[in-house]
């Protein structure tokens, strides 16, 4: 009994000691009294946001072919987007000052000049279940990281050996898109009345191996081409249906069109060609272990007769692996395995002309990601390489950025590429590496 | 042994003696429906000030929409728009809460149309660089801890929490103040193996909205570095009736405006 009492009072102090009292939020100390704050934001008719940005590199050894200079450039983005009853209206463009190019008159398909529209668009969903969105726009899906299956929107090569920010590698489509919502599956219909290509290594920033001459070519001596360019007739058709599966997602692709960057040659005029393509694929991406995996498959169904004529790239199956995960805290490490595949390889190793070069029926290429936050985010390493065990080479790029305040950031980067040959894939780009700085204001 | 009885009756009358009227665990589940499940869904405008032990400031804006799958207080489904700063504008971030496996995460970059998977993180990772952790926002299941309620005053029941997996988390264990009235934890603090104080949380202001007693302003400060992070919520609205299709790749690429406004 006594044991009791004192236990009791014991228990009395030591609460009385540790009283654990703290000061009421404001608001709770008379629940009555509480009522919501309104504020009204004060805008412009419309919503603006862009940057201004100075971006400069260097190659790392000479180049015969090109300057010393690989990037030297100012750069002003405006968007502007503009909603009405059930209508928005984009329009993103940018405006550069480019001292590197020798060729200066605008040119809106490859964004040559000192105006790169990158959007110019109207979304509206004329039905519950459709959206719709017209004009120019960038398009992405599929499920690699800086590598494309059944992504077949173009890309603009040039920007994204030589530094720019990686939304570059993106180039604009003029296009329909036509999105349909069914529920459990979705239906994406993109309808381009004109062939847009990528913005291709023709040698007048970067130079090349040119398999015709031989020998490394650049700007004294650019790839011409003949782009079918004729409007509702030299089209492109991509379709994607997609739906979930849990927390698994699933894609069917279907494209018709044209190879996105040369690949073949007229024979007679000597010009780079875009032969023709069907592409037939699938993706499955979701969670994987800790991480996030995915599968990509495609069929590359070249123009007819491309397995017999050396001038035409040949039929490929294309697949691509990844997978992704933390690997502690505000650090992310991601790899994928990329497969093409000739169709054809007898037939075209027959149809190559003695001397010429043969390449291997596999090209396989793993790519390794890694990602690094510092200092409250503020400081960003990335690191992301392409190495091919077959062709013996590799294309290494390294970023460093740092926000000195929410809105300005001064970045590093490199682009190293590197291999035993001079004509192989990346190895070709091999007097191309370089390193950039950029001063990047947003507003 | 009658005696006894009486005895503690009245200490525990006079509130004196922390014998709780109320068991540790619906303490627990109250706070976490008050935090993270109140009506049907909502929509919140988030800015977030986060300042660094030099004073160096970094300012987040975004708008939250949060939908629950049901009334269990489980799975739930989260839309992040950004606003600022300008670099991530019109960026998404949508995460849906899973309870018996990690969370599913995407990313929406607009200058890439790319709807990105991203790798569940550890959950006790910054949050758009503030001192929030993703846990914090998206809520801390109830089930991964031991809870027990070390004391009751007039205003509060303090909880501690000890973690069933303390090598998944950075403390050793957390105490909460969480309010009798409306179950609104208003403090919560973070302690390592020591018993130092290495994090801590302030709700600073509550709103009754839509019937909901609501924190609009909270400080999340951390000891070790000496940096702090305040939120404070705008424009909340409760039961706003958002369609689950807002929480699809339709959205993601098609900002729904109509409920980020």
């Amino acid at each position: 009994m006594i044991r009791v009492v004192v236990t009791a009072i014991l228990l009395v102090i030591s609460q009385t000691l540790s009283a654990q009292e703290i000061e009421l939020p404001e608001g709770l100390g008379d629940l009555s009294t509480m009522a919501q704050e309104t504020t009204e934001d004060q805008a412009l008719p419309f919503d603006l946001s862009g940057f201004l940005e100075s971006r400069i590199g260097i190659r790392l050894q000479n180049n015969a072919h090109e300057k010393d200079i690989s990037i030297g450039e100012l750069r002003l983005q405006i968007g502007v987007e503009k909603e009405f009853d059930s209508l928005t209206f984009n329009l993103v463009s940018d405006f550069i000052y480019d001292p590197v190019l020798d060729e200066h008159s605008m040119d809106l398909e490859t964004g040559q000049g000192f105006m790169d529209m990158r959007e110019a668009n109207i979304v509206f969903s004329p039905l519950e279940f459709i959206d719709m969105k017209m004009g120019r726009q960038i398009l992405t899906w599929g499920t690699g990281d800086l590598a494309f299956i059944n992504d077949l929107f173009p890309k603009d090569w040039n920007s994204f050996f030589i530094g720019r920010d990686d939304e570059y590698l993106k180039a604009p489509s003029d296009a329909i898109k036509t999105a349909f919502f069914f529920g459990d599956y979705n239906l994406d219909i993109i309808y381009v009345p004109r062939f847009d290509a990528d913005r291709y290594i023709d040698g007048s920033r970067l130079s090349f191996f040119d398999r015709a001459g031989g020998g490394l070519s650049g700007r004294e001596n650019p790839v011409l081409a003949d782009q079918p360019d004729k409007w509702f007739s030299d089209d492109e058709f991509a379709a994607r249906l997609y739906g979930s599966f849990g927390a698994y997602e699933t894609a069917l692709y279907y494209y018709n069109g044209y190879w996105k960057s040369p690949a073949g040659q007229n024979l007679v005029t000597g010009l780079a060609e875009f032969p023709r393509l069907q592409v037939f694929g699938a993706s499955i991406r979701g969670p994987v272990a800790i991480g996030i995996g995915a599968i990509e498959v495609g069929y590359y169904k070249s123009a007819a007769g491309a397995a017999e004529n050396p001038l035409i790239r040949n039929s490929e199956f294309r697949l691509l692996v990844g997978y992704e995960q933390e690997l502690a805290p505000e650090f992310t490490g991601s790899v994928q395995y990329y497969l093409e595949r000739r169709l054809n390889q007898g037939k075209y190793l027959a149809s190559l002309p003695d001397g010429a070069i043969r390449d291997q029926q596999d090209r396989h290429v793993f790519t390794v990601r890694l990602t690094r936050l510092l200092m409250q985010q503020d400081l960003k390493l990335s690191l992301f390489n392409f190495y091919s065990p077959s062709d013996k080479d590799g294309y290494l790029r390294l970023n460093i950025s740092y926000k000195i305040r929410d809105n300005l950031k001064v970045e590093a980067g490199g682009n190293i590429f590197y291999g035993q040959k001079n004509f192989s894939f990346f190895g070709q780009f091999k007097e191309n590496s370089n390193v950039f700085t950029a001063l990047h204001y947003d507003f | 042994m009658k005696n006894l009885f009486k005895i503690l009756l009245v200490l525990s009358f006079f509130g004196i003696i922390p014998v709780s009227a109320m068991d540790v665990i619906e303490v627990v589940k109250k706070a976490n429906h008050v935090s993270y499940y109140q009506g049907d869904d909502g929509r919140a405008k988030v800015n977030m000030r986060i300042i660094d032990a030099q004073g160096r400031e970094r300012v987040r804006e975004f708008v939250i929409l949060r939908k629950d799958d049901d009334n269990t207080d489980g799975k739930q489904k989260f839309y992040v728009y950004f606003n600022k700063p300008a670099d991530v504008k019109k960026m998404v971030f949508m995460v849906v809460k899973n309870m018996e496996r990690a969370d599913d995460r995407w990313l929406y970059l607009p200058g890439l149309d790319l709807v990105k998977r991203i790798a569940a993180s550890d959950e006790r990772t910054s949050f758009v660089g503030s001192h929030f952790f993703y846990e914090d926002v998206s809520g801390r299941g109830i089930r991964e801890d031991t809870h027990e309620i070390m004391e009751e005053n007039d205003s509060n029941y303090i909880v501690k929490s000890t973690p069933k997996d303390t090598n998944a988390v950075e403390f050793a264990f957390f105490k909460s103040w969480i309010h009798k009235k409306t179950f609104l934890p208003v403090k919560i603090e973070y302690y390592d193996d020591l018993g130092q104080k290495i994090r801590s949380y302030s709700a600073l202001k509550v709103e009754l909205i839509d019937g909901h007693p609501t924190v609009t302003a909270a400080s999340m400060e951390n000891h070790q570095t000496g940096g702090k992070t305040l939120m404070n919520y705008s424009a909340v609205k409760y039961d706003v009736g958002l369609p689950d299709n807002i929480f699809t790749e339709r959205y993601l690429r098609k900002t729904p405006r109509k409920y980020l406004r």
